[in-house]
Formats: C-alpha cells, structure tokens, sequence
C-alpha cells in the first residue's frame, strides 16, 4: 500500500511501485481532471504539484511520492471559490479544447507563486506546455490578469 | 403542434412539460416521427432547437460538437439575437446524435437554395457542402460549417419564429395589435397600456400558435448578442478539471484496454504469445484480432504494460515497401506521365495556359514538396463502449455523432436504432475525430477495439491509445509535389498559369487563383499515396496555400515588384481580396522597414468562405532555424458572431499551421510511421508563439467558416519572409529542415 496525500486527504493506494503518479490518479482515484497527454513529460497535461513543485505526473512513479502534498487540478479551489489563475483563466477566456488546460494552470500557479508578478519572457521560460488549439496569448493575458489580482 | 411546410424547410413548435419548444425540422415526417420517439416522459417533444421554461431560462439546443471552436456558445447567439431574449438567461444543451438534429438538409439548402455558390466553384461545389448532399443525415461538425448551416439556417429562423409566436399570443392576450408588443431582452410589453410579461409567462400560451416560417430576420444594425465577445459556456469546466473528455468516462465496473496495431499500414497480426501479459497483475483479456493486439485490464497502466510484455508478430504485407522517399519520386514520376501523356484531371482548366505560358517572354517554374502530417491532437484517440442485452452505448468525442454512431453500426453488426452516442467535450479535433460515412479512410479504430473488448468482457471497456499508438495509426494530411509554372510579360503581369499537383482530396475552391490570369489551369493526378489519408485542419488548403502562395512570391521577385503590390495589381477583379490584403499591409507596416534582422513576408488565402491574408515577421537564429517574432492577419468573413471567439480560432490555426511549417514532418520508412512522440514530433509552444493581432472586416458577403482559415497561409507568409530576409526560396517542408544561416539551403538530419 502507498500513502498518497492529494487534495490533502490520505489515499492507501493499492499499486504497483512503478505505476506512474498519473494513472493513480486517474484510474485509481478517478481524479480525471490531470490529463495523459504523452506519457513521457514532454507535453505537460498531466502537471501537479508535488511538495509545491510542478511536476509531470506520468513520469514520476506514485510510490516516490508517497508522504508528500500532492495538488492536483481539483485542489486549487478553496470550497466552491475558484483559485485567483482560475478566475483569471475565465476572464481572460483562455480554453479552447481545454484538455491541456489543467496542465497549464497548475504549471502557472506555481509559477507565480514562485515569481507573483512574471515579465513576458519569465512566463515563457516556465510555461513550457504544449497547447495543440494556440491558445498561448490568452494564456499569458490570463497570467498577468492573476498576477495583478487578489 | 403545429408545422408548417415550405419548399424547403418546415419548423414546428408545441409544448413540453410547460416550456414552449420551437424546432426547425429538416426531412419533414419522418424527422417530426423520430422527435415524437425520443420524448421524454411528460414531453409532447423534446428535441428541438429551443425551449423557452417557466422560468424564462431559454435552452438552446446546439447539434454540434464542442472541440473549442465555441460552437456551443456561438450558435445560441444567433438563436438569442433573433428571438431577443436576455443573454444572461440564455442556457445551451448538446443536441443527441439523432437525425432530427442533422445539419445535411441544411447543407443542402445551403447548396440548392438561393445562397450564391462563388463563381470559381460552379459546376463543383463545397467540399463538405457536396458530401452533405450525399448524406443527408450528416451531424458533421466540420469543415467551418456549424455556422454557415445550422447557424444560418436553422438557429436564426428558430429564434425568430419563437418570437413571433410569443408577440403573437401577447397581442391576443392583451387585446393590442402585434404591431404595438415590444419584445426585448426576454420580456414582451405593450408600452400604452403598460402591460408586461416575460417570455417565460407567455410560452405556454404562445404554443397554441403556428411556428411562422417567414418571420423577420433582424438587421445586422439592431444586434445587440452577434458580434459581441460572450464568454463562453463551456469554459468553467475547463479550468476546474470537471469538464468531461472521452478519456475522462469511468463507469461502473469499467476496464481499460490498451492497443498495438500493425505497424505496416494494413498489415496483419500473425501471431503473437499472450502468456506474459496475462501473467500480469490486473490483466483479464488479451484479443487477438486481424489487425490488433488488445490487452483489457482493470486500469490503463497495468492494460499498457502488459501490452510492452508481448512481441505480436505481424505479416507486413505489401505495404512494408513504402517509405517516404519512394512515395515522392512515385508522385514526380505520375506528374511526368501525365505531362508527357497530357493526361490530366483538372480542377479548373480556363483559356489556354501551356498556350500562354509558352508563349511569354519570361517563364518561371518551380517545384514544390510537402511531407505527410498527424493531427497529434492533445487527447489522443479514445472511445468507451458498453454492449448490454443487444445495445450498444458509446461515450467519446466526435465530430460527427450521427457518422460514429453509423459506423458503429456497422462495426457493431447491430441496428444504428441500438445504438446510443453519448457526446464528451474534445480534446482537440482538427478533422481526426471525424467518424464518418463520407470519410471512409478515418478508421474508427478506436470505437471498433472498444467495441470488441466490451464484447468480450461483458463489461464497459474504454480504449485509449498511448500518444504513440496516435501517432503512428493517424490518417495522415498527405505527402504531396507541385509543379508550378507561369508566364511574366514585360509589364511584369502573370499571362498564364499552369499549378500540376499529385494528390487532391478537397475542397476543390484549394486550388483557386483569385488573381487575373486568364488562361489558367489546376490540373492534378491521383492514386499516388498508399498512406490512410484524413482531413486535416483546412484539407488541402494546406498545401495549396504553400504552393500557391509561395509560387506568386516567386513571380513578385522575378517582375522586380513588391510582393504585395504585385498581388494588389493581380486582383482589380476582387474587390474582397484587395481589402484584406491592404487592411493587412497597413497592419504589419508593410512599407516601412521591418526591424534589423527580420523581413516580414504576406500570403493570402480564401478559404471555407472566408478570405484572409497573413503576414509574418520572421528573423533566423544561431541555430540556423526560422522564428516568427509577430503576424498580422485581416480576416473577411463576411459577418462575425463572436469576435472573441473568431480571433481565438484565427490565432489558433495560424499556431496549428505554424507548427507544421516549422516542424512538421511524419516520414514513412518501410511502411511505417518513425516519429512516435511529440520529442521528435515538435509543436510550437509558447516562446515561439508569435504575437498575432487580427483586424476583421465585415464585408456582408456570405457567412464563412473560421475554424480553418487561419492555418492556411501560414507556411507560405513564413517562407516568404524566409526569402525576403535571406534569399533562399525553401520549396520544401519542414524549415526545420534547413540551416537557413548557412545560405546554401542544406538539408539536415532530424
């Protein structure tokens, strides 16, 4: 059994020691909001947090992260309020599809919460997700719009 | 109920559980017969284009696919601007893959109707428009067509016939002429008397009326929802996690089945030794089908890994002799023998081109090649079924939901009438999800496995393939060579001609030169590629807008004029062209000097009904390759409901297309794909995403698509401003391909 704290609750998942973070999450807590994408952390879809840090979930296996704050795109809100990115990425109309979306804005929140009020060139230095729909000028709008809000 | 037929189009109200619900029915009675079937308990009728509640929400009904595009907010906008209702009350529900909500009768409206089919289009048609008309039970969504059919057609004179009937049953029940009733905002009120009611309250009496077929349509000049940028409806899911995608479905006692297929085109399995896979934890099935290894397990990691385990032993087939390489030079070799043999299919053949362009004083040819592309949508493909007591239930994303469900059919071997489609967002479509009838070469694969595994286990099975298994099992935008060749007089004008290409697929309109050439012609042979092929964002655009646009940069050089003016001189006859191509020049500041190190190149395109041209300012890295630092578009299709979301597709083609002009390449070698993964299938991400602003004019010409446009002009703006700024004329995609700093156009590895 693995300990996986995600959202702050306590999950003793029953998985294999190399079955990637990703599909524990997905196919074992059915928290579908993290997205598979490549599978080999090149796209970005399925980003976390892990202790804080974004990380591509389909290349980590759940067992190292066992014990660790995992944050997934369902534990951004606080009750029912959308997280200060979130409500950004609305107002700034950032999906189109979407799928990569939850890759995004945890890659974003974190991010900010590294850097709360990023140049142009900052953002892209860290948002290196790949968007298929081009939706990465709305993208950036959004950041600035959360880094400017409370 | 009541309907009323005209020539071709009937539209039908009633009551259902309270709420008036007005339909625009396409196929008459048997469309109105399967409405009545598919009622809900209570419901005199459920389907339909709009329901207006006691509560004055207005639902509208949108028989489209969400895949980003905005379908699902822009098509109630033009149901709501029509009927005046109140935005804020506005709510959209997707329509069931069923046939009362096919948009094919619409499509053949579109074409049989009093709609103007551009001139260069006589005696052919638009592509999917055509097809439309060859199966009318199409539920496509496609092609830039949501819109320009069902937005056209049905929203707009649903909208407006709802509210006829609501002033009508107001006037009667105020005892006030209709002409007297405001109607505004979702509330309906007669100023003398100070009467007021909402459209909620008034509905159940507004049922009693006729559905008129004729009421007015609103002038553009009282919108007060089309052209606005409404947020859209679907875009809180997208941010939270909750919204749901095909690969997102969980279901009771589901299983998750992971799939190898013969890496060969068309190969097939010839043995393969299960043993290692069922050895595995959580593995309960492994189907050995003609084509396809499956392995069904109780999550996809265990499914995927079990998959790894086994070495399936294919029989290639004849299709292991194909490789890029040979492709190409079979399609050189078809273009030279139907020259030789003057053998040719044309698209348009007018005056005397060879005639013409023999006979000019200069003649410029030049020879074009593109390779072959995946759609790499961000999901990668998937469908979840569940075969229970002689139905079949299928969840997934897709374009055409009536299409899947007849394939399934099929697949299936089971009455379409078994068969319930339940729609998911898309993650991403760009023609891949198009299941179709009308596009027999997308396999629906993925349904097909999910189906057999759900067969086999009892149980529902989702079917998801790795990013690999998408990668290299895609239908493929085709590898295509273009000979173009023409005539320049002394004046500098173009006297003939001539575009001869290997591989054609649709819309015909790709080929088309709004330049004034008489003699012209677009000439073509196929049968040249054995490699499954599919629409891919803007179909053969793609490659039309590359050869096109870079052959006319060509002849600017070779006249010695600027290549926007040269094209200004070629388009006295196109008034809408020379618009776009202006408006984008003032945009871009053509005429004045583009920073140290940049040039900025321009190409235009008319596309799915909407005309744009493109600049791009583009300078070279160390590392010998391209970046394109801004872009300028200015967009006519003719009128836009949704800005916001307009300028979002046009930005996001331009992206899609940007990235195949970049990077773009799916090699074949020895009948299979080599690129598995975006590390060698690159996507343009935000560093390189230029800064793209777009202008649209709104010419009141016919409604074009915008789904499409902005990709193809791309590779010919860039490789235009390539040339500008280092005198290499790059006749072959990807640049990646080239060191551009070198100056010598060397082809380089990888």
């Amino acid at each position: 059994m693995t300990d996986l704290i995600v959202n702050g609750k306590v999950h003793a998942v029953d998985v294999e020691d190399d079955m990637p973070l990703l599909w524990a999450l997905r196919d074992v807590l059915n928290l579908t909001g993290t997205k598979y994408g490549c599978g080999v952390a090149a796209c970005g879809a399925c980003t976390v947090h892990i202790d804080g840090v974004p990380t591509r979930s389909c290349s980590i296996p759940a067992s190292a992260v066992a014990g660790q704050q995992i944050v997934t795109i369902e534990g951004l809100k606080t009750g029912d309020t959308l997280h200060k990115v979130q409500k950004a990425w609305i107002e700034a109309q950032a999906p189109q599809c979407g799928y990569c979306q939850s890759g995004q804005i945890m890659a974003a929140v974190a991010l900010l919460n590294e850097t709360p009020n990023p140049t142009d060139d900052e953002i892209d230095a860290a948002m290196t997700n790949i968007c298929r729909c081009g939706s990465y000028a709305e993208i950036r709008a959004a950041i600035h719009i959360a880094a400017t809000s409370v | 109920m009541a309907f009323k037929p005209t020539r071709r189009f009937f539209i039908w109200s009633g009551l259902a559980a309270g709420a008036l619900v007005v339909g625009y029915a396409l196929t008459p009675f048997s469309t109105l017969d399967r409405a009545r079937r598919i009622a809900g308990k209570g419901e005199a009728m459920l389907t339909a284009w709009v329901r207006i509640a006691p509560d004055n929400t207005v639902t509208v009904i949108v028989p489209h696919a969400e895949m980003g595009q905005g379908v699902h907010t822009s098509l109630p906008m033009m149901l709501a601007e029509e009927l005046d209702a109140d935005w804020s009350l506005v709510r959209m529900e997707q329509a069931p893959a069923d046939i009362a909500f096919a948009n094919g009768a619409l499509a053949r409206g579109f074409l049989t109707g009093d709609m103007s089919i551009p001139s260069f289009l006589s005696g052919s048609t638009d592509f999917l428009m055509r097809k439309a008309s060859e199966f009318m039970n199409l539920q496509i969504t496609g092609g830039s067509m949501s819109i320009r059919t069902t937005g056209i057609f049905g929203m707009r004179r649903t909208g407006a016939a709802a509210k006829a009937m609501l002033i009508k049953a107001a006037a009667d029940t105020w005892n006030v002429p209709e002409a007297e009733i405001v109607a505004a905002k979702s509330v309906l009120s007669h100023p003398a008397s100070g009467k007021r009611a909402t459209y909620g309250e008034m509905a159940p009496l507004a049922a009693d009326y006729d559905a008129p077929v004729d009421a007015p349509l609103k002038a553009k000049k009282d919108y007060t929802i089309v052209g606005t940028p409404a947020a859209r409806f679907d875009i809180p899911a997208k941010v939270d996690g909750s919204a749901v995608y095909g690969i997102d479905v969980r279901l009771p006692g589901m299983l998750f089945a992971a799939v190898a297929q013969s890496p060969v085109f068309g190969g097939k399995l010839k043995s393969v030794d299960d043993a290692p896979a069922l050895a595995m934890r959580g593995v309960k099935k492994v189907l050995k089908l003609e084509d396809a290894v499956v392995v069904i397990a109780d999550n996809t990691w265990r499914a995927r890994a079990a998959l790894a385990m086994l070495e399936p032993v294919w029989d290639e087939g004849p299709g292991a002799a194909h490789s890029s390489a040979s492709i190409l030079a079979g399609m050189d070799a078809a273009l030279g023998k139907a020259e030789a043999g003057n053998d040719w299919s044309s698209d348009y053949d007018e005056g005397d081109a060879p005639k013409a362009v023999a006979a000019a004083p200069r003649t410029i040819e030049a020879t074009y090649r593109l390779p072959y592309l995946a759609h790499a949508t961000m999901e990668p493909m998937n469908a979840t079924a569940w075969l229970k007591d002689g139905k079949l239930e299928l969840w997934g994303g897709f374009q055409d939901g009536l299409g899947v469900r007849a394939v399934a059919a099929e697949v299936a071997g089971m009455s379409a009438d078994d068969i319930t489609i339940h729609h998911t967002f898309m993650g991403g479509g760009f023609g891949r999800r198009a299941y179709s009838p009308m596009l027999p070469g997308n396999k629906p694969n993925d349904v097909r496995f999910a189906i057999a595994a759900s067969r086999a286990m009892n149980a529902p099975v989702q079917c998801a393939f790795s990013r690999e298994e998408d990668m290299t099992q895609d239908f493929y935008r085709d590898a295509s060579v273009a000979r173009l060749k023409a005539g320049l007089d002394a004046n500098g004008r173009i006297t003939g001609f001539i575009h001869a290409f290997a591989e054609r697929h649709d819309p015909p309109e790709a080929t088309h030169i709004a330049y004034d050439v008489p003699d012209r012609v677009a000439r073509f042979v196929t049968g040249t590629n054995p490699i499954p092929w599919g629409p891919w964002r803007s179909v053969d655009h793609t490659q039309h807008g590359f050869f096109i646009e870079s052959f006319i940069d060509e002849l600017a050089f070779a006249a010695r004029q600027d290549p926007l003016a040269f094209r200004l001189a070629h388009l006295g006859n196109a008034p809408r062209h020379r618009a776009v191509l202006e408006k984008v020049g003032q945009m871009a500041g053509w005429t004045t000097p583009a920073p140290a190190g940049r040039a900025r190149g321009v190409a235009m395109r008319e596309a799915f009904g909407t005309i744009l041209a493109q600049v791009a300012e583009v300078s070279i890295g160390d590392d010998g390759r391209a970046r394109v630092h801004r872009m300028w578009s200015a967009v006519d299709p003719g009128e836009v409901i949704n800005p916001a979301t307009f300028k979002a597709q046009i930005v996001g083609g331009a992206i899609y297309g940007l990235t195949a002009a970049l990077y773009g390449g799916i090699t074949i070698e020895k009948g299979r794909v080599v690129e598995q993964n975006f590390p060698d299938y690159e996507m343009v991400r935000m560093t390189e995403a230029p800064h793209h602003e777009v202008a649209f004019i709104e010419s009141g010409a016919k409604t074009g698509g915008g789904g499409e446009p902005g990709t193809a002009p791309v590779a010919a703006a860039v490789g235009n401003a390539i040339y500008a700024l280092t005198g290499q004329r790059i006749r072959e995609l990807p640049f990646r391909k080239f060191d551009l700093k070198t100056g010598g156009q060397i082809a380089r590895a990888g």
